[in-house]
């Protein structure tokens, strides 16, 4: 019995989900599936957008897969880590700019 | 990187019956994953079978002025099998009967071979005239006696095939070697100041790509649309088509695999992008191997693990076309290598 909450040998196992739910498990990977094609942006695009949005969902798995993804694509490092410093952008500016809510708040309880 | 082979360093998967144990335990003695023998049997394509013969594929030698971090020779300087004269002799006498219309060398690096450029010269002459030399591009800078190369191989109109691991410097000299980017540029630029790689010109240039690490190769045309982008603009290198190769679990790159606890992932992902298909193509069947001492083998990775034919006729010696047609390729979990994905579609590998 594994006794981490994440086992990475999970992750092949990611496609078993079906076994539970044939109709909803086929729909999801099929929609997953169309998702990733090449279409107005390219799979290579696709691929550093999965990664950022990996990093900021912190989902190790998405983040073993998309970074074995990248460098099958021939994505560089230098690549893959602008794309996780933009997911880490738009987290920080996202807490940052509730900060405007804090100062409303302030603003209209105090005197 | 190490700068010896596993051989120099007396590494246990030098020999090669313990990679056969590697690769036939685990996994796949478990039962998690399935032989090769039992996919293919899946789809009826078991036992593997030749076709029509097409191509000789002769290894001149494991010398190479290079110990690339996954090379499935086990290369490097340190090799000193190369291919005698005399074996080269028997070769010719084959070479005059054979149905097979093609010769490919490769190494190691074949032009390291003292006879190289005699062996390719009488072979001309006997009516091959569809030559591919697997070169590594270094070997042209790597010493004045083979700045001519490019002169050569376009005098025979010899098809260059060669590995590329990356259009970036960082990812190629980590894979081959410091300094191996500038001098494979370098090469580069000179085979297309001869004529080599330029539309509309008849000498071919063919690059292969090979993943630097625990991963499989994508969509070929992809990356080779990325590496003539690249390569273009920053080089001004045109070449002809870009092969996208999976590195076989054997030799270096298995030792590579089992060293950085990449083995059984990397299996379990050529297992998984097994394509059927595939197995139709895979190039022990229409390719017949033959090693710097004059054994015959299904291909060049066979080869590398000593599995020799399973023929009364296993020696260029006493060569008989009809005799080894009628034969099972040997087989073995390393073939998952060739069947993953799009499958290699370059009619072999480059080393
Ligand atoms: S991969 Fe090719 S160039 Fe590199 S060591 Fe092996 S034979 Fe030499
Ligand atoms: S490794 Fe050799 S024998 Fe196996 S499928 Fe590939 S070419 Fe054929």
């Amino acid at each position: 019995m594994s006794k981490t909450y994440y086992n990475p040998a999970d992750l092949r196992k990611f496609g078993n989900i079906t076994e539970w739910s044939e109709e909803l498990g086929n729909k999801f990977f099929e929609y997953y599936g169309k998702v990733f094609e090449e279409g107005a942006l390219t799979a290579r695009e696709k691929s550093l957008i999965a990664l950022a949005v990996a990093h900021t969902e912190q989902c190790p798995y998405c983040i073993d897969a998309y970074t074995k993804d990248g460098l099958q694509r021939g994505i560089t490092k230098e690549e893959m880590m602008e794309a996780v410093h933009v997911g880490a952008a738009i987290k920080s500016g996202a807490t940052l700019v509730h900060g405007v809510q804090m100062m409303n708040k302030v603003n209209k309880l105090e005197m | 990187m190490s700068k010896k082979s596993l051989l120099a360093r007396n590494n246990d998967l030098a020999n090669t019956k313990r990679q056969i144990e590697v690769l036939s335990n685990g996994q796949f003695a478990n039962g998690e994953l399935p032989t090769f023998a039992k996919k293919i049997a899946a789809t009826n394509q078991f036992p593997l079978r030749p076709k029509k013969l097409e191509i000789l594929q002769i290894n001149m030698g494991y010398m190479c002025n290079q110990v690339c971090a996954h090379c499935h020779v086990d290369a490097g300087p340190d090799r000193k099998e190369i291919m005698t004269k005399k074996t080269m002799q028997e070769c010719l006498n084959v070479i005059k009967k054979t149905g097979a219309h093609t010769l490919d060398l490769t190494g190691g690096a074949p032009e390291m071979n003292p006879n190289f450029r005699w062996f390719v010269e009488e072979a001309a002459k006997l009516g091959i005239n569809d030559f591919i030399v697997r070169s590594n591009l270094t070997i042209i800078r790597a010493n004045k006696k083979f700045h001519d190369l490019p002169e050569f191989f376009k005098k025979h109109t010899i098809h260059v095939v060669s590995s590329m691991p990356h259009w970036t410097r960082g990812k190629t000299d980590k894979q081959r070697g410091d300094g191996v980017f500038d001098k494979s540029i370098q090469a580069l630029q000179e085979l297309n100041a001869v004529g080599y790689g330029i539309p509309g010109s008849d000498l071919k240039l063919d690059l292969v790509y090979n993943p630097s690490g625990a991963f499989l190769p994508g969509n070929q045309k992809a990356l080779e649309n990325d590496f003539k982008k690249a390569l273009r603009e920053e080089f001004n290198i045109n070449f002809n088509s870009l092969f996208a190769i999976t590195n076989l679990p054997i030799s270096r790159f298995l030792d590579y695999l089992i060293a950085s606890e990449n083995y059984e992932d990397y299996m379990y992902a050529l297992v998984e992008a097994y394509n059927p298909e595939a197995v139709k193509n895979v190039m022990c069947t229409n390719t017949l191997s033959v090693s710097w001492d004059g054994w015959l083998f299904d291909c060049d990775f066979n080869q590398m693990l000593n599995l020799k034919v399973a023929s009364k006729v296993n020696h260029i010696s006493v060569y008989n076309e009809k005799l080894l047609q009628n034969r099972n390729i040997i087989i073995n979990q390393h073939c998952y290598g060739c069947t993953a994905g799009a499958g290699s579609s370059c009619q072999g590998v480059v080393a």
